[in-house]
């Protein structure tokens, strides 16, 4: 007994400790990276001006003055937020067919889209850049739109698929049983009673299509470029420009900070989907 | 009336082909380093002065590349102006990728520094124009060498720069005697190696292609480097480059480094001095031959305005617009492409770097040589050799951590090299 009382007065102080230091440690690198956007590129390596220095606004007026940040951020926008419409618009049906009328391939289909996620990019690269180039898709906000779709459409269907597996079959039936087509059943009784899964899934095909940088950089040259493009611009080979790179980072990663930081209950809801069962 | 309908007409079209001329746009690939930055800001000027609008495209170095030579190789008409290096240039000049240059009376294309202009040459045209340049050589601190009592002279022998870094060597106070590059990568650790190959009379390929990493040189070279920087230079070397080597020298921590003249004007400690590279007997190639500079694709649907843009951008008119913008100054000016810089009182006022700078990059030996048959010093001007150079690349970094010994490292690069080079088709 008198060992449990020890162990729970333990926990209570040891476990937020720990979660403490944890969630220190994680945030750190974001906290350094938001320091150093306000040094200079000469103060932002020297040691001795780690926490103390005289702030700068320089990187950040140099970002928008000198490299069209806005311009680099609207098309983040555009492309992400239209993506994650697409590959819903596409997943709900596709996941909704596969959770309440399936096939004896449906499982075989689920885990082939599955597959595709683990074609190495960099394997279809030069294919994909002659393709759109000679079709005049390279550069344009709908290749990078039909690409961030395409590339998150398996995680959207198996997230979606998960969440509707969890909705009993009756219910779908009953609506069936009122008259309703499967238009209605999707729109008056899936979205309704899955709209927390939904709003994840949405929540988590938004951030990777924010965050994608392997062919944002690459199929873009000026019209469609994202700030993946902006923040790989901005890494030198010669020069330790860490203080205006840290400024572009911040900029990037602050939109999707804060609303993860506002949707962050959705998101662990997103993220763990499956684990307790 | 119908006169009147034929005049306006007129008059609608000029306007539309003013607009037209006015709103010409000039889409330009550039690598991301400070002199690329600040052209971005000083071509307001240009833009304000002709019209044309200016759309950059920054990129870091090895992305710049796979951009690049992918738009260009297909003739995607993408970018108007590019970004590209020695090693691209004659390569690109040869296969027609990109056009020759072609400048006027006024642009004084003597001024470029020979060994430029003979680095960015395919058979004695010139199709790249240097934005800037640099070679290498040793930037020390005299305050430890002094205290240790020793000296460091132009073109030392390596066995000197041994001794000298011994001396000054003191990891108990965290300063270490030699940093050098041992990140693996054709550009990062195989420049400084091939430079200590050059001057040891290697070379990487015989006149057939064939590659020499079996070679006494090599053994010679590899096992120097690999003693130096093993026992002199700061723990994890193998992971270092230019700017991982730039903080820790910045930081106090290097007692000597051998790098891109480019560096001097990042240092930020007191008390640097500088000396033409050491070598081993032979001079030619001890030390390397770089410069960033600007072509046209040959697809590119702007080829004239953008011949004109660069003409602005690697003249004397743009050094003179560096030098003189309240951003920028004279520290800032790029430099390793003209010999006129050199001469401006300004510059050398503020560039205590300048006239080692200047003498590294005369003293670079690109052209083939009976000792090293193909053109570029720390590189080989072939298609071939970025494939080359990183697999070797990475045998050096494997016997510089200790995984493998340096004869064992040179026997798989050797191996590595002649796949590719059979494959290739030279034997």
């Amino acid at each position: 007994m008198a060992i449990v009382a020890q162990h729970s007065k333990f926990s209570k102080i040891a476990m937020p400790v720990l979660a403490w230091v944890v969630a220190l440690i994680f945030f750190f690198p974001i906290f350094y990276m938001l320091l150093t956007s306000f040094k200079t590129d000469a103060d932002a390596v020297k040691p001795e001006f780690l926490f103390s220095f005289t702030p700068t606004l320089e990187n950040y007026t140099n970002m928008t003055d000198n490299y069209d940040y806005w311009r680099f951020a609207s098309n983040s926008v555009i492309t992400s937020v239209s993506a994650t419409i697409f590959a819903l618009v596409v997943g709900v049906p596709c996941a909704y067919a596969m959770a309440f009328d399936p096939s004896r391939g449906t499982k075989d289909i689920l885990m082939w889209m599955l597959s595709t996620k683990m074609l190495p990019a960099a394997a279809v690269l030069y294919p994909m850049i002659f393709l759109t180039k000679s079709i005049g898709l390279f550069d344009t906000h709908f290749l990078v739109i039909m690409v961030l779709s395409l590339i998150n459409l398996p995680i959207v269907i198996w997230m979606l698929f998960t969440y509707f597996k969890d909705i009993p079959k009756d219910i779908i039936e009953a609506g069936k049983m009122d008259g309703l087509n499967t238009w209605g059943e999707i729109k008056e009784i899936l979205i309704p009673l899955a709209w927390g899964g939904i709003a994840s899934t949405a929540l988590l095909t938004f951030i990777f299509c924010w965050n994608e940088a392997y062919w944002t950089v690459r199929l873009t040259t000026i019209d469609a470029a994202t700030l993946s493009k902006l923040i790989e611009g901005n890494r030198a080979p010669e020069g330790l420009f860490f203080g205006r790179l840290s400024a572009v980072s911040t900029a990037a990663v602050g939109p999707i900070v804060v609303l993860g930081w506002f949707c962050q209950k959705q998101l662990v809801q997103g993220l763990t989907f499956g684990a307790v069962k | 009336m119908k006169a009147t309908r034929i005049s306006a007409l007129a008059l609608m079209t000029a306007a539309g082909l003013a607009t037209t001329a006015s709103a010409q746009e000039l889409t330009i690939a550039i690598v991301n380093n400070g002199h690329m930055i600040n052209m971005q800001t000083v071509a307001e000027a240009y833009t304000a002065e002709t019209g044309v609008t200016l759309n950059w495209v920054s990129l870091e170095e090895g992305v710049l590349r796979e951009q690049v030579t992918s738009d260009t190789a297909t003739g995607g008409g993408q970018y108007d102006v590019i970004n590209i290096g020695m090693q691209e240039a004659p390569i690109w000049g040869a296969a027609g990728w990109i056009e020759p240059m072609d400048f006027g009376a006024d642009y004084d294309v003597d001024d470029i520094l020979p060994a430029m202009r003979a680095g960015l040459s395919h058979e004695g045209t010139l199709y790249a124009a240097p934005f800037y340049g640099e070679s290498s050589m040793v930037m020390y601190r005299k305050d430890l060498t002094d205290a240790a009592g020793v000296t460091i002279n132009d073109n030392d022998s390596w066995a000197r720069v041994m001794q000298a870094a011994a001396a000054i060597h003191d990891p108990d106070n965290g300063v270490y005697g030699a940093c050098l590059r041992g990140k693996p990568g054709w550009g990062d650790n195989m420049a400084f190696v091939t430079t200590v190959v050059n001057s040891f009379g290697g070379a990487w390929f015989d006149a057939d292609g064939r590659p020499q990493l079996d070679s006494a040189m090599w053994n010679q070279a590899v096992n120097f480097y690999v003693d130096l920087l093993g026992s002199y230079g700061p723990p994890g070397s193998e992971g270092n480059s230019f700017n991982e080597i730039l903080a820790l020298y910045n930081e106090g921590k290097c007692g000597l480094w051998i790098d891109a003249t480019i560096a001097a004007s990042f240092l930020e400690v007191d008390g640097v001095a500088y000396a033409q590279s050491p070598n081993a007997g032979v001079s030619a190639g001890a030390n390397w031959l770089w410069a960033w500079a600007m072509a046209v694709p040959t697809g590119s649907p702007n080829s004239e305005a953008a011949h004109d843009f660069i003409e602005w951008a690697t003249s004397k008119a743009y050094v003179q617009a560096v030098g003189n913008h309240p951003d920028f100054g004279w520290g800032s000016v790029p430099t390793g492409q003209r010999a006129s810089t050199y001469a401006i009182p300004e510059f050398q006022a503020v560039a205590g770097f300048a006239a080692a700078e200047m003498a590294a990059i005369d003293s670079a030996a690109p052209a083939a040589s009976d000792i090293k048959p193909y053109v570029g010093v720390q590189f080989a001007a072939i298609p071939e050799f970025p494939e080359v150079g990183s697999a070797v690349a990475q045998e050096i970094a494997a016997a510089l951590s200790g995984a493998k010994t340096v004869e064992e490292a040179l026997a798989d690069a050797q191996a590595a090299a002649d796949a590719i080079m059979q494959e290739a088709g030279y034997y």
